[in-house]
């Protein structure tokens, strides 16, 4: 009989290892979502953030694989409804531009876009729904 | 043997777009590659230069190295807008790299060496460094503050200066904001009439070059309504001060109705202005339109692309560069080195656009302007070309190298900078 070099439940294990060790969430966000994200990104985004999403040497933030992307969704909701200027960091880099509040994005617009952003650029997370910009929305009317 | 298969199915389904993206992704990194370093210290066949004019690279891989100065024994001196193990300038002994010291602890843009003092900026003050008869400098770890607390609230906070021949420094001090609106680039935001930035910011302020802790209260205001300028110079040639002004951005972001994005891309010029005393150049309510050769009025305050309004009386500029290509380095030329056509012309380093987006990005060279008695003298040309790395990585901005500083050294080479990397390239002139 012929002995196997490598037995079939090795294998499987094997196989098994490489499936779960990638990242195990490959939905994307239905088509229609991410079509209207994206033309809401290149509207009220592009210019600065650029169309690979890199953003500008010192001077706009890339969207690509960075924690304010990736990160909490209601920091995310909260940087586009009220802008953002803090001094920060990303690979070493700071940043010059300020980043101007969105609050003229409707719920739905504000959840399309950031759905787009957080599975575009190589980014992979989850969606973002109107609910969640809602309640951002309605914290920061009440000053929180 | 079923679920074997099945998995090995699952596997196939689930790591192809994994593989697919991975191609993606090997495919596009030389565009942010930052590690690629292919010059040496010889004939750079990187840049294109007109007949006659070749360059060697003097330096790389220095930092963000912004404005630059050459003294009378060649030393060369770089201000880098990141602090380099602690340092902010760095001195090239020589005009090479063999001694290189660094000090200042500052980051910043302006540099410039006049009258055996050596000048330097943060992003809020300037500074002087006596230099010995040798040309060293003497006490590197303490300068003398001549203008502090300036305006730093990081956009357009590069305090960029220049020096005339009667004891006087002309600092940059660029508006913090893209139009005075009351929210900055946003949407719908009015802009701010009068616009408050101009007390302090937004135009260029006179101070005197040997008096210690000046602050802005102490300068003159020798110019205002200039949104931001980089590059600077006094033009000795006639005793006038000229800048580069960046124009305005985001045009069709924040008004579509009135402009399309090549609009954007296109209309809103950067200025070569000749400044005199007392001057406005209209910022934040106007701004340039080449096309129309006319200052009009900017849309946060009425316009909409057609009106001139009270921007009809405000001084066009002496040459309308394409929009977005930020002038960040302007320099006349004084040498005996170049042709005649060169001479007391105009040098300006453009850093390259990003505004443009989604159209191509553009600039990334060196322009230069022919002058005579401190007019333009014919049309300007692009001088130095190269430092993008190719059509594809200048379309995307994602470059190898941004024009940033020029200066002159004392047999009448012409030296450029490069802040993304660190490049220092010497040009020189044979028949």
């Amino acid at each position: 009989m012929r002995r196997r070099l490598i037995p079939v439940n090795v294998v499987i294990a094997a196989l098994l290892f490489i499936l779960l060790s990638l990242d195990p969430d490959q939905t994307k966000p239905p088509k229609a979502v991410m079509d209207r994200g994206k033309v809401i990104y290149d509207k009220e985004c592009l210019s600065c953030h650029q169309a690979d999403g890199l953003g500008v040497q010192g001077m706009n933030p890339p969207l690509a694989k960075t924690k304010w992307v990736l990160g909490p969704k209601k920091q995310m909701i909260h940087i586009v409804l009220k802008g953002f200027s803090d001094p920060i960091e990303i690979n070493g880099e700071s940043f010059e531009n300020p980043m101007p509040p969105h609050h003229h994005l409707n719920d739905q617009e504000i959840s399309d876009v950031l759905t787009y952003v957080r599975n575009s650029f190589g980014n992979n997370a989850k969606p973002i729904t109107p609910a969640e910009v809602k309640k951002v929305r309605a914290a920061i009317a009440k000053g929180k | 043997m079923k679920t074997f298969s099945s998995i090995v199915t699952l596997v196939v389904l689930a790591t192809t777009p994994f593989l697919t993206t991975c191609a993606g992704d090997l495919a596009k990194k030389p565009i942010g590659d930052t590690t690629i370093n292919i010059h040496s210290s010889k004939d750079d066949e990187g840049l294109t230069l007109p007949s006659g004019f070749s360059s060697i690279v003097v330096a790389e891989n220095l930092g963000s190295v912004r404005h630059i100065a050459v003294n009378s024994n060649g030393d060369i001196y770089a201000k880098l807008a990141k602090l380099k193990d602690g340092n902010g300038i760095l001195e090239l002994k020589g005009g090479n790299t063999s001694n290189i010291i660094g000090f200042g602890n500052y980051p910043g843009t302006g540099i410039a060496i006049k009258n055996g003092y050596l000048y330097a900026s943060s992003n809020s003050a300037v500074y002087r460094y006596k230099l010995d008869g040798n040309n060293q400098v003497i006490n590197p770890d303490k300068p003398e503050t001549l203008v502090k607390d300036l305006t730093d609230r990081r956009q357009h906070n590069s305090k960029s200066i220049t020096l005339d021949n009667a004891g006087n420094i002309y600092v940059n001090i660029g508006a913090p904001s893209n139009s005075c609106q009351v929210e900055d680039r946003a949407v719908g935001s009015k802009g701010q009439d009068p616009c408050p930035i101009l007390a302090y910011a937004g135009g260029i302020w006179q101070f005197k070059a040997d008096k210690p802790d000046q602050t802005i209260s102490d300068g003159v205001h020798y110019a205002s309504g200039i949104r931001n300028t980089v590059g600077l110079d006094w033009n000795s040639a006639v005793n006038e001060l000229y800048v580069m002004q960046h124009g305005r951005d985001d045009l069709h972001r924040m008004f579509d109705q009135y402009y399309t994005v090549k609009d954007n891309a296109e209309i809103p010029a950067e200025e070569f202005l000749l400044v005199n005393k007392g001057d406005n150049f209209g910022w934040p309510y106007c701004y340039f339109d080449p096309k129309l050769d006319k200052k009009m009025l900017a849309p946060e305050y009425g316009g909409d692309g057609k009106i001139q309004g009270r921007c009809a009386d405000i001084k066009k500029p002496l040459v309308a560069f394409p929009a977005h290509l930020a002038p960040n380095a302007l320099l006349f030329y004084t040498g005996d080195q170049f042709p005649e056509k060169y001479k007391n012309g105009a040098f300006i380093a453009f850093h390259g656009s990003w505004n443009r987006a989604p159209e191509p990005q553009a600039g990334f060279f060196v322009a230069f302007v022919p002058m005579k008695d401190g007019k333009p003298n014919g049309n300007w040309e692009i001088f130095a070309e190269g430092f993008a790395g190719g059509n594809d990585k200048k379309a995307s901005g994602r470059v190898d190298y941004r024009p940033c500083g020029l200066a002159q050294g004392p047999d009448g080479s012409l030296y450029i900078s490069d802040d993304r990397k660190g490049n220092i390239w010497k040009i020189t002139y044979q028949k």
